[in-house]
């Protein structure tokens, strides 16, 4: 198996045991990068040479003797709404070209710390508002599987890049399913982490009450040991949660025998199509083959969830991106303005792109005088009733169970012009989002040679078990297929 | 849940955005159609019900008054499009 | 028709805390723009708050102290609006759950009190400062302006009141004695002029009982300008109530060079603040263990100091109020009476001669070159009569102006012997009267004569007669020159 195949851990294993450099580990990857990149377009920066001397350090450091972090020399790519200090954080915004943080994200600095080797910042839609990788100002990503069709987003660049082997994993934000549902329509492996149980410090914010950064990767156990290295308390967020971890990749025992998974109807009948419906069934009857009891439960408040989501996340998204005014740093409208105020109205109207205009003006309107009770509060009130759902569920369920994805992968341009239709992408993953629990898809199968996305949700901390459910079914489902490129 | 061009200039003045006469009208559009999905919530009887706006368990998370480093003055102000002298230089006001 | 005017107050009060508010840069006053930032002052993308407890507890201490209810359960907001000297174009506020709510601070009035609702006291995070540079340094007619962020994120305390204030008098008062308690709290500069203590006025006449147009002042940055603006203001709505003119709900700027307040036009009129809860913080829930633990710990307040100064020393209201509406001032007077003298001479001394020393030296209480026991010393000095009154001063002076002791002046100048001109005049007459043959000597120019009835002078003082003053006292009268 080449090393582009390999996943991380097998990769760590080989540096470890000095079968091969980190320098080479990573050469490898650069030149994956440099060949297949021109049809992919995962990265909006490659960091080449910071990747090259960073993996020189570790070698250095191995040959001393120094234990180089638990994965050092691993290669990662890291979406581009985390800031790396001195390297450009762009968000797929026009808003920030070439803008250099002058501060690493928490999650950066840790998986630094593990002596990861970042490769360079993957390519998502503007500040992570988009299902498709369309909405990025440089340009979309292509699906590994099928170059026609997008990756799903946000995270499509990162995920993109862990299917076509330009990374053996990555690091994602999901605020509505921007890890999961391009996990799902690129057939990697992705969790978005229960809410606080991993640094938001340094993740550009969409919908502060909603984001999380999570693991991109191709199996489970990659997906178990890169949560272990970003998750934990950090003191410069105040949403962060304290507390001991637990051994994530220890709790993939794969011993499932006597849990019970709830199907949920909301998530799994209406509006899903045909192949993904299919491999979805099957997923389950192997669950219960592995001696899970499944039955199917009715969460009733999902059905608003999509509605609910689509008022808070434009909300906050609308005062979160108030900061981006051209004064301090960012994208400035060029020529004379007569103020200040028409300097901010085409600094923002030029900055921007269509979504992100559109999302900042349904939050505007959302809270505003005399629509707040009507949208905000009320969507809030939908938020506590999810809640309330969830929480009923886990008095039955040890999981909860959904595809991830109402469709495969689709066309590139399909839904752009139609924001309704785009957003109904993301209606099996968004409830997860609103009650901040841990979810993850896992690649169930193909339909019509795309990959479907199979969802394990559970309750809040509960990740051990979501990953060892998704474990045992990954082990029995088998899935080795790859893309082509 | 139609939402006029005036509410459209409103909203786009309070989020300063300056919009072209069509990006008015689509966003005119498409905002009464996201509104108008999203205003099935408002049929959801929610009456004894109180509002979400955190999942966390967690209340009183403080920070000590200690002092950090601070940037440096070419840090703080490296990004900005326009700084003097330290700092940020904006148009006029009013 | 009666008029009554009704004030009430939103006064913003920086606290004096290590670091801002949500991040660990400096909260210090001054130094070059940009120096005290960081990405979380300056809104970088990514970054994020996280709460200062010393400032949660210098505002609970602050409610407490102005008799509110502490919220058991309060949230941040963030009330949104676009200002260049708004880092995030937000700011992290209070809104309808604020930290505390329903108390009330009593101003006296010397013949009344004025009894101030309290309507809530929260915490926000302070902005950063704009420069505006053009002809005028002014913000009409600014070329551009400078945004200077060290400002941003101070911990700010904003204070509400209930429209309960009836005159500017009131008004003033009301802020010296919130200033006062600031201050005693040890939680606040408390400088108007540098803008660590803000006060804005919202400001109407009822007539008849009906209630009239509120217009609110802003820029009133001294006691002075509160004072005069809000009597300006009074005035110009009762005049056009009485020319029968209607009044408009407005925001005017006061000028206090020009002394008038203006209508303030801004381009920025769609207020609309769309609050919601800050996402990026969690609930405050005080412990009532800490609230109880902040109360007992309370310092003595400027009311109660001002009534125990009237009931224990006997001091008059306007002293008593005087000295209790700074820290430092009754501090001062309180040391002094340790020394054992009369507490009203002392307060006399500290209100009268020595303020208007501090004042004209613009030196503050705290640096007073004549300590508490100096002052004391001195009041014994004249109690003794060693000195009189009229020299005390002068002695006072002479302490202020070098910082020597009183005692050590009077021995340094000798003036402990009995230089008072009128007080030897009495003893030279009684010298002449009772020795006619020696004073008709020294009338025919006999020297002899002098020593002699010099002699007599410092019998009749024991030796504290001072010579000069007596030999010239004696030349004057006998032979009519010095
Ligand atoms: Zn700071």
């Amino acid at each position: 198996m080449k090393i582009i195949e390999k996943d991380a851990l097998s990769i760590a294993g080989l540096i470890k045991g000095r079968e091969i450099s980190a320098l080479e580990v990573t050469r490898v990857f650069l030149e994956r990068i440099d060949k297949v990149e021109k049809k992919v377009k995962a990265y909006i920066n490659v960091a080449a040479e910071l990747a090259l001397s960073r993996a020189k350090e570790v070698d250095m450091e191995l040959a001393d003797g120094v234990e180089a972090g638990v994965f050092g020399g691993v290669p990662i790519a890291v979406k581009d709404v985390l800031t790396t200090r001195g390297f450009p954080t762009t968000c797929g915004s026009k808003m920030l070209e070439g803008f250099v943080p002058v501060y690493d994200a928490t999650v950066v600095e840790r998986i630094g710390r593990a002596g990861t080797v970042m490769l360079g910042k993957a390519n998502m839609d503007e500040f992570a508002m988009g299902s498709s990788t369309e909405n990025s100002y440089f340009g979309p990503t292509m699906n590994p599987w099928d170059l026609e069709r997008v990756p799903g987003g946000s995270s499509g660049g990162s995920a993109a890049a862990v299917a076509a082997g330009e990374a053996p994993w990555a690091l994602g934000s999901d605020t509505g399913g921007s890890i999961r549902q391009p996990a799902a329509l690129c057939g990697i492996v992705g969790l978005k982490p229960t809410y606080g149980l991993v640094s938001r410090y340094g993740l550009v914010a969409f919908a502060s009450s909603l984001d999380q950064v999570g693991p991109m990767t191709r199996t489970v156990r990659d997906c178990a040991a890169l949560l272990g290295v970003i998750a934990g308390y950090d003191p410069m967020d105040s949403t962060s949660i304290p507390g001991e971890l637990p051994d994530y990749v220890g709790a993939l025992t794969g011993e499932v025998k006597g849990l019970k998974a709830g199907v949920v109807r909301e998530l799994s009948s209406e509006g899903i199509d045909t192949g993904v419906r299919e491999r979805f069934g099957e997923t389950v009857s192997l669950l219960e083959k592995l001696g899970v009891a499944c039955e199917e439960v009715s969460l009733p408040s999902f059905a608003h969830g999509l509605s609910a989501y689509y008022i808070i996340a434009p909300a906050e998204a609308s005062s979160n991106l108030a900061r981006f005014d051209g004064v301090r740093y960012g994208y400035r409208a060029p020529g004379e303005s007569e103020d200040v105020w028409e300097m901010y109205d085409r600094t923002r109207a030029e900055g921007f792109g269509g979504e992100v205009k559109r999302r900042i003006m349904l939050g505007t309107y959302a809270l505003s005088a005399g629509y707040y009770d009507a949208y905000y509060a009320q969507a809030q009130k939908i938020r506590t009733l999810i809640v309330r759902d969830f929480g009923r569920a886990w008095d039955e369920y040890d999981v909860l169970v959904s595809p991830t994805s109402p469709s495969t992968a689709f066309k590139l341009g399909e839904k752009v012009d139609d924001p309704l239709t785009m957003y109904l992408s993301d209606i099996c993953t968004i409830p997860v989002n609103l009650a901040g629990i841990p979810a993850l898809s896992l690649p169930c199968g193909l339909s019509d040679g795309l990959p479907v996305g199979f969802q394990v949700m559970g309750p809040p901390l509960e990740e051990p078990k979501v990953l060892n459910v998704a474990y045992a079914l990954e082990q029995a489902i088998g899935f080795d297929a790859r893309p082509e490129l | 849940m139609a939402i006029s061009i005036e509410d459209v200039e409103h909203v786009a003045r309070l989020a300063r955005l300056k919009l072209t006469e069509e990006e008015k009208e689509t966003y005119r559009r498409q905002l009464s159609d996201v509104l108008e999905h999203a205003r099935k919530i408002s049929e959801v009887d929610t009456s004894d019900v109180p509002p979400t706006s955190h999942t966390l368990p967690l209340r009183n998370v403080f920070r000590e008054d200690s002092l950090r480093p601070s940037l440096s003055v070419k840090e703080a102000t490296g990004s900005a499009a326009w700084a003097v002298e330290g700092a940020f230089k904006v148009p006029r006001i009013i | 028709m009666e008029y009554e005017t009704i004030i009430g107050l939103e006064i913003h009060a920086e606290l004096s805390t290590e670091s801002k508010m949500f991040c660990g840069c400096s909260a210090s006053f001054g130094g070059g723009p940009n120096t005290k930032t960081c990405p979380v002052c300056l809104g970088h993308p990514g970054s994020l708050p996280v709460t200062n407890m010393k400032a949660i507890e210098y505002t609970m201490m602050l409610a407490l102290a102005l008799n509110c209810e502490i919220t058991p359960r309060s949230v941040f907001h963030r009330k949104n609006y676009f200002y260049p000297d708004m880092p995030k174009n937000f700011q992290i506020s209070q809104y309808d759950i604020p930290l505390s709510t329903d108390g009330h601070l009593d101003a006296d009035m010397n013949d009344y009190v004025r009894k101030v609702g309290i309507t809530r006291v929260h915490i926000e995070e302070d902005t950063g400062k704009s420069i505006h540079i053009g002809e005028s340094g002014r913000i009409h007619g600014a070329e551009y302006s400078l945004e200077d962020f060290n400002r941003a994120g101070i911990p700010l305390a904003e204070i509400v009141t209930e429209p309960d204030i009836r005159s500017a008098e009131e008004a003033r008062a009301f802020m010296q004695l919130l200033r006062a308690t600031l201050e005693y709290l040890g939680i606040s500069d408390c400088k108007m002029e540098e803008g660590s203590l803000r006060c804005d006025a919202n400001i109407s006449v009822a007539v008849d009982g009906k209630l009239g147009t509120k217009v609110e002042i802003k820029n009133m940055n001294s006691f002075r300008s509160l004072f005069r603006a809000l009597s300006y203001e009074e005035e110009r709505q009762r005049f056009a109530l009485e020319q029968g003119g209607g009044l408009i709900q407005e925001t005017r700027h006061w000028d206090d060079a020009e002394g008038k307040t203006h209508p303030l036009r801004s381009k920025e009129e769609a207020f609309d603040y769309r609050y919601f809860p800050e996402p990026d913080l969690v609930p405050i829930e005080p412990d009532p263990e800490w609230v109880d633990r902040l109360r007992e710990n309370l310092p003595e307040l400027p009311q109660a100091r001002f009534h125990r100064f009237m009931e224990q020393f006997g001091l008059a209201r306007d002293i008593a109020s005087m000295l209790t509406g700074e820290k430092a001032l009754a501090d001062y007077f309180e040391r002094a009476v340790e020394t054992g003298q009369g507490p009203e001479e002392l307060a006399k001394w500290i209100a009268g001669d020595l303020s208007a020393m501090l004042r004209e030296a613009v030196v503050p209480i705290q640096h007073c070159p004549v300590a508490p026991r100096g002052l004391g010393e001195l009041v014994a000095l004249v109690n003794q009569k060693v000195i009189s009154g009229k020299m005390a001063k002068e002695v006072l002076r002479e302490a202020f102006e070098t910082g020597k002791g009183p005692q050590r002046i009077v021995d340094e100048k000798g003036l402990s012997q009995i230089a008072d001109a009128h007080e030897l005049e009495v003893v030279v007459d009684e010298v002449i009267a009772e020795n006619p043959g020696a004073a008709d000597d020294m009338r025919t120019g006999k020297e002899q004569a002098l020593k002699f009835m010099m002699g007599q002078v410092m019998k009749k003082t024991r030796g504290k007669a001072n010579p000069e003053v007596a030999s010239r006292l004696l030349k004057q009268k006998l032979i009519g020159r010095e």
